[in-house]
């Protein structure tokens, strides 16, 4: 048994202080590279795969109780939902029919003018391992990774709209970056008026921010925000947000413009990752330096 | 437990290094439960507590070193920069050491106030390194480290009584 009193004078290695000064310094070393390189991906990936198991344990508890939380439904309740479902889906169907005649219209349409065809994404379905790890980043985890083909760059979604991104992929795990993260910004375009925008996260799951738009831009309360397709991360069309609330002060050259998320950025638990976005062309350099306006802002993946 | 006669036997407790390692694997898994929304701001720090009770405890068996390589595992499952956590937790290593000698003086209660500096300090650390890089800082993260440091107590406690010898504990 050993006494924390006892006196050693030599086989104690160096003092505490001494200790605390390497390891302070090795910590920030490491956060320098962390920052700034991408050195260290392969280190984490690495630790990741000794980590997951840990995570996939702990987290069972919450997967089992939502599993038994399933399986003792009232018979009610399913009738219910049954019934619902059914009339939902009798109304889904029919607005398919016009949808499909629509699309075909539309393929028409395009074809005769010549313009690139808007593609169907293929789709994977994961489910969240984890939310929100972290108080400052809000983050998911989700439970395919590397070998299901996930890359960084992906669009997140569920049934509503964008989630979010993909921004790392570990072996059997992805990284997402919420839209209401603090620095991620989604091109965007009011679907009544065509008008287009960038929105920001606000580090708030409940809320997004509508910057840089002058006062006399054309947005209305309940305006639903679609993705623009014009950073080419992102594809056309999929619902982002809703603006809740617009305050133009004739102070500022900027109205200050509030929305909401429109997918359930912290209620799902199951989400879809597209895949196979088309390729932009690449954008010409020299231009870019010219036309920076801010509209094809984006998070790189 | 604050019977002065047996306040320097609580401190040579044996500790075998399995029960060591065992408790910072659960204190690890406890951080790695999924916490949600107002769970996750009130949330102790499990890890960071359990490594203080060692480096007061065992300050030679738990130092700075494990405290670092914890961090690490932290930092991944977090995905927080490599360093992040390393580097709090660090420094929570080097308080507990500090203070090793003087919390056998101590009640709980004075224990208590003896380390709600050293676990501000760590949390500090990691919120500076995130203000530094990412330019803000989620106030709502400190609570979390006022729950840690209520925690100090009940704790210890059952660390203590989980190190006491199984024969001895029913003549105490």
């Amino acid at each position: 048994m050993e006494h924390t009193q006892s006196f050693r004078f030599f086989n104690r290695g160096p003092t505490p202080a001494v200790r605390l000064v390497f390891f302070a310094l090795l910590s920030l070393l490491l956060l320098f590279v962390d920052a700034r390189y991408q050195y260290l991906e392969t280190v984490r990936k690495m630790v990741s795969v000794f980590v997951y198991p840990l995570q996939r344990i702990v987290t069972a508890p919450s997967v089992l109780w939502h599993q038994a939380d399933e399986f003792f439904v009232l018979q009610r309740n399913l009738i219910r939902d049954n019934a619902g479902l059914r009339q939902q889906h009798t109304i889904d169907s029919s607005q398919l029919q016009q949808t499909q005649v629509l699309q075909a219209e539309n393929q028409h349409l395009r074809q005769l003018l010549a313009v690139q065809q808007r593609a169907d994404y293929p789709m994977q379905l994961a489910e969240i391992v984890y939310t929100e790890r972290d108080i400052f980043k809000r983050k998911l985890f989700l439970d395919k990774g590397g070998q299901a083909n996930v890359q960084a760059g992906q669009v997140v979604m569920d049934d509503g709209g964008v989630v979010g991104q993909i921004t790392r992929v570990y072996p059997w795990l992805s990284e997402v970056t919420l839209i209401t993260d603090k620095d991620h910004a989604v091109p965007v375009q009011v679907l009544r008026s065509g008008l287009r925008a960038v929105v920001f996260g606000s580090g708030d799951t409940r809320e997004l921010a509508l910057r840089y738009m002058p006062i006399s831009s054309d947005i209305q309360q309940g305006d639903t925000l679609v993705t623009s397709g014009i950073d080419g991360t992102y594809p056309p069309g999929l619902p982002v947000a809703r603006v809740i609330r617009i305050e133009r002060d004739p102070a500022y050259p900027f109205a200050r413009i509030l929305c909401t998320p429109i997918a359930g950025v912290d209620k799902q638990r199951q989400l879809l990752i597209l895949s196979g976005l088309p390729k932009l062309p690449e954008r010409p350099e020299a231009v870019a330096e010219t036309v920076k306006s801010g509209k094809g802002r984006r998070r790189k993946p | 437990m604050s019977e002065p006669l047996l306040k320097d036997q609580e401190f040579l407790l044996p500790a075998s290094n399995t029960f060591l390692v065992l408790s910072l694997l659960i204190a690890l898994l406890l951080n790695w439960l999924p916490w949600h929304g107002i769970g996750l701001a009130l949330r102790p720090d499990f890890v960071a507590l359990v490594l203080l009770y060692w480096c007061t405890h065992r300050p030679y068996r738990v130092g700075i070193g494990i405290a670092w390589m914890m961090g690490m595992f932290a930092d991944v499952a977090d995905a927080s920069l490599f360093g992040q956590h390393a580097l709090a937790y660090a420094v929570l290593a080097f308080g507990g050491i500090a203070l090793h000698r003087r919390m056998m003086m101590f009640d709980l209660r004075q224990q208590t106030l003896q380390i709600a500096p050293v676990m501000l300090l760590a949390y500090l650390v990691y919120a500076v390194v995130h203000w530094q890089l990412h330019g803000y800082v989620a106030w709502s993260y400190f609570m979390g480290c006022g729950v840690s440091i209520l925690l100090w107590a009940p704790l210890t406690m059952l660390l203590q009584a989980l190190r006491r010898p199984r024969a001895t504990s029913g003549h105490l």
